[in-house]
């Protein structure tokens, strides 16, 4: 029996059941939201290459892979709310989103070792000590690892329910982002607030699902 | 990193067309020749090479003296693009590139600064009077920010000492404070909801500070007028201190009795000190002053030096801060 989608608002059912159920439709539309997902990363390369990134493209390129990692999270976070009420399409490709919420969230990294630490084992542990956001962000990383490596089949199967506890770690990166671009505001805290809120309704949101049980 | 709107990246779709794909290659063979004449010739051959993309009108001035131990560099000029596409001017936006976007509309003629508090003969200046009643004179200075970049600038300008003596500072008189237009009409980032800076923005010196030579009231950049971006019509340039002391676009400076309160000094007082001197041992509360990227810097050559005590200009200045701890006193 099929499951019955309840309608989105303004997408006619029939779409929907034709684009998510047909058995030709859901490979290529999970392609589709690969290649959408690497829509930023060819664009940032495509900058590199134009050097088209002005004059200091290390604060371009921190601030784009920031960005997107943090709308990676938002993504990943908001799958299990919409589906709740309804909307289960975002949750299919939950997986999918929370890897490129690490491969952002990586090359964020790779381009502070390029550019800010130059590679240098001595200036990140300089970093580390003594800007509290870069430990912040670093201890942001170091969360998602464990979570990016477990995150196949293989290891869902061989952690059983521990699996789940594990993955369940990813609600410490929010509070973690949000100050660590809280740290890095100088004056104007419009994304600190606006991410703030997003991520306090996510969290919100389950923790009072967890409460009502 | 905060301050930007939720947004896509910004690639015009007007980039793929031929025609910016033109101007494109044109800047960044404007940039090419600017770099190798600056490296080459003298910073007039920059000059030169930057004619072309300069709004800004012709100065008539004097060439830089290269006597005189700070007045200039042999480092690389940054190019006028750059110079003139990357800078901090909140009252414009947060965006590195917002007041290149924005400062147009800003009104900078007719234009006039108010000069007073403990001076015998308080007055006014007009844009006339900064443009062609000053010697002007080119100095190449090192610019380093409080972010940890920094560029060389080729600018145009007077001494702030010339200025203020015009007015005939008084002995009581110990500090100067500065302030920039605020205009809401004129001035988008100052009707920002998210910012929490008290405009007008305002800076301050200690007198013997603003006497100092190397002290710079600038009118112009590579041999123009300043680009709005850059603070037009007249902008403060003190090259051993952080970037945010040079105040930009000003209309007042009052000789004071008292330590002024600066914008950053009472937004964030444990990060930002009156002083704010370059000093690679002393870093920020969130980031290292011990290196800056020279712009234009790169991915793959980051272009990352070691900050210089007083921006390299501590034989000049040195003496100012004798006896003083300038850990404590940033």
């Amino acid at each position: 029996m099929v499951t019955q989608i309840r309608s989105h608002r303004s997408t006619p059912e029939w779409i929907l059941r034709a684009i998510t159920k047909h058995k030709y439709f859901n490979p290529a539309l999970r392609g589709l939201v690969f290649l959408l997902s690497l829509v930023p990363f060819a664009l940032i390369c495509y900058r590199v290459a134009l050097q088209d990134l002005g004059p200091d493209p290390a604060k371009v390129l921190m601030h784009e892979t920031g960005d997107w990692m943090l709308r990676f999270l938002v993504l990943v976070l908001l799958a299990t709310p919409l589906r709740r009420y309804g909307w289960g399409h975002l949750s299919r490709f939950r997986r999918m989103l929370g890897l490129f919420l690490f491969f952002y969230a990586t090359l964020h990294l790779l381009v502070f070792a390029q550019v800010y630490v130059g590679w240098s084992g001595q200036v990140l542990l300089e970093e580390l000590s003594e800007r509290p956001y870069v430990l912040v962000g670093f201890v942001a990383w170091l969360v998602l690892l464990p979570l990016a490596i477990t995150s196949t089949q293989a290891w869902q199967r061989r952690l059983k329910r521990r699996w789940k506890t594990l993955h369940q770690w990813v609600y410490l990166v929010p509070p973690l982002a949000v100050l660590h671009i809280y740290w890095l505001a100088r004056s104007d805290y419009g994304i600190v607030l606006l991410y703030g809120l997003v991520f306090a309704l996510l969290l919100g949101w389950r923790l009072q699902k967890k409460l009502s049980k | 990193m905060s301050r930007r709107r939720y947004e896509y990246p910004k690639i015009a779709s007007s980039e793929i067309t031929p025609e910016a794909i033109y101007l494109k290659r044109r800047s960044l063979m404007g940039l090419m020749a600017g770099t190798l004449a600056g490296a080459a010739l003298s910073p007039f051959g920059a000059a030169a090479a930057a004619e072309h993309a300069s709004g800004g009108a012709a100065l008539k001035y004097s060439a830089v003296n290269k006597a005189i131990d700070g007045f200039s560099t042999d480092e690389s000029l940054t190019p006028f693009e750059d110079a003139t596409s990357y800078n901090n001017f909140y009252e414009f936006g947060m965006d590195k590139t917002d007041p290149k976007d924005f400062a147009h509309a800003m009104t900078t003629d007719p234009w006039s600064v108010k000069v007073g508090g403990l001076v015998s003969k308080p007055g006014q200046l007009h844009l006339e009077d900064l443009l062609s009643g000053f010697d002007l004179e080119e100095r190449v200075y090192r610019l380093r920010c409080v972010e940890a970049w920094s560029m060389v600038v080729p600018w145009v300008g007077f001494p702030l000492a010339d200025l203020l003596k015009r007015f005939e500072p008084k002995s009581e008189g110990k500090f100067v404070e500065f302030k920039t237009a605020y205009r809401r009409a004129e001035m988008r980032g100052t009707r920002s909801f998210s910012s929490s800076i008290d405009w007008p923005y305002r800076e301050g010196l200690r007198i013997d500070e603003a006497m100092h030579p190397l002290t710079l009231m600038a009118v112009g950049l590579y041999g123009k007028t300043l680009p709005n971006q850059n603070g037009a019509p007249l902008r403060l340039v003190v090259p051993w201190k952080y970037g945010f002391k040079s105040i930009k676009s000003v209309v007042e400076i009052n000789v004071v009795d008292k330590q002024p309160e600066t914008s950053w000094q009472s937004l964030a007082p444990q990060e930002y000190g009156f002083y704010s001197n370059v000093n690679p041992e002393v870093d920020h509360p969130r980031w290292s002053q011990r290196y800056e990227r020279r712009l234009p810097s790169s991915l793959f050559k980051p272009n990352r030096i070691e900050t210089q005590l007083f921006n390299g200009y501590a034989d000049q200045v040195a003496s100012l801060y004798a006896g003083m701890d300038l850990a404590r006193d940033y």
